[in-house]
């Protein structure tokens, strides 16, 4: 088990479909149970890939 | 909140549909969202809108309570009438109606012990703290909630718990892909694949989808963004005359998933041979069942639970709606007899149905 905050909320959740998860990690929460690691680096990439599109500020 | 609002940005939404115009061709692009989460995120964020006159999004079966047909809830409600039994659920399933206009809150109103319950571990600790009574977890859902379901059984087996069950009705995702490709009853040029869903089972498990029918599967995130970025990765498969599988919710979805959580379905599930989806039929090896090894933890057999055959509200297009076939507003009681604060089909009731998804976002008047 650990304790998940969200915006502000924090609720004990169940790690046991995890591997592996550290303090200070986000996770992907389903009914109560973490279901996967969010991939810091994957994340970056998909943002950077991202703001390659945005519009011009109007 | 981290990842969450880098991904709703309004001014890389608004680049993001002018790539999708400047690449859509004039050929109509029909692209199927499996999960409500997207019909949602579809609806939310006026995305329909940004896409051009020739781009659809047809509304997809991902929908956990609309799936279930309504004689495995009166099964549930029958069950209840035995005072021993605590009945346990995830909340959008109470307001469901089964049949003669019954459903699992009117249940309760009339006495029966049903909980409401966030998460499957609430339902074990209602089982512990009520150890003269039976408690059963009436579980449903895709991939995503059978691995807790699982973890719950096999924690209740440690404990040798023997008040708790589970009435499972598990469904699974690419059976059902397959059946609507298959059935070929509304053209489906290309599927945004599921997000929570593919994190358990993984990008490859949509492969074989994906060949056999031909058709591009991109497994896109649920903020709006991953769903304008995924529509561009399929309009460019779709152009380029490509079928593949590909992720764009690489954040948290692997080729190959969660292990850990396939190995305790694996461990807990079987394939069911059989099982009834509301508006999709009988589809063989698309849902699981318990295994033997926790049989005694298995409530259909335990209170040797029958289903029943009931067929749905006069009028309600519900099965229709969840094949793509037909759009909410077709329906004659479509915000009129039918709303989510007196829904007449399972479509309106869950915050991920389609019917509701039209409701919420005043798509009265959309075609």
């Amino acid at each position: 088990m650990a304790v998940v905050e969200l915006d502000g909320i924090r609720k004990e959740v169940s790690t046991v479909l995890l591997d592996s998860v550290a303090v200070g990690d986000y996770v992907l929460l389903h009914v109560g149970f973490a279901l996967e690691t969010i991939d810091a680096d994957e994340a970056e990439k998909t943002l950077a890939m991202f703001a390659r599109m945005r519009a011009p500020d109007a | 909140m981290k990842y969450i609002d880098e991904f709703r940005d309004g001014l890389t939404a608004r680049g993001m549909a002018a790539a999708i115009h400047s690449e859509a061709t004039d050929r109509e692009y029909r692209l199927m969202e499996f999960c409500g989460g997207h019909t949602h995120a579809i609806f939310r964020y006026g995305i329909q809108d940004l896409m051009p006159a020739n781009l659809r999004f047809v509304h997809g079966p991902g929908c956990p309570v609309c799936v279930l047909p309504a004689g495995r809830i009166e099964a549930a409600i029958r069950l209840t009438e035995n005072e021993d039994v605590i009945l346990c659920t995830y909340a959008d399933l109470m307001r469901v109606p089964a049949g003669k206009k019954d459903s699992l809150f009117k249940a309760k109103a009339r006495g029966a012990d049903i909980r409401m319950i966030y998460s499957a571990t609430d339902a074990l600790g209602i089982a512990q703290a009520n150890p003269d009574r039976q408690v059963v977890f009436f579980a449903i859902g895709f991939e995503t909630t059978t691995p807790p379901t699982a973890a719950v059984l096999k924690i209740a087996r440690a404990l040798e718990l023997n008040n708790f069950s589970v009435y499972c009705n598990h469904v699974q995702t690419p059976p059902a892909m397959a059946h609507i490709l298959d059935a070929g009853e509304t053209q489906i040029d290309g599927i945004l694949g599921p997000s929570h869903v593919s994190t358990v089972i993984g990008s490859r498990a949509y492969a074989g989808c994906c060949e056999q029918y031909k058709t591009p599967i991109v497994i896109a995130g649920f903020e709006p963004l991953d769903v304008l970025a995924s529509t561009l990765m399929l309009i460019r498969q779709i152009n380029a005359g490509r079928y593949a599988v590909e992720n764009q919710y690489t954040r948290v979805v692997s080729e190959t998933g969660n292990q850990k959580a396939q190995t305790l379905m694996h461990e807990v599930f079987e394939q069911r041979p059989l099982f009834e989806w509301r508006g999709l039929g009988s589809l063989p090896n698309s849902a699981v069942q318990i295994r033997e090894d926790y049989a005694a933890f298995d409530a259909e057999k335990r209170f040797a639970m029958q289903g029943s055959e009931t067929g749905e509200t006069k009028g309600c297009i519900c099965p229709a709606v969840l094949r793509g076939v037909s759009s909410p507003v077709e329906c004659k009681l479509f915000s009129t007899a039918c709303t989510p604060e007196d829904p007449k089909g399972a479509c309106m009731v869950s915050s991920e149905g389609a019917c509701a998804a039209y409701y919420s976002y005043g798509r009265k008047a959309a075609a």
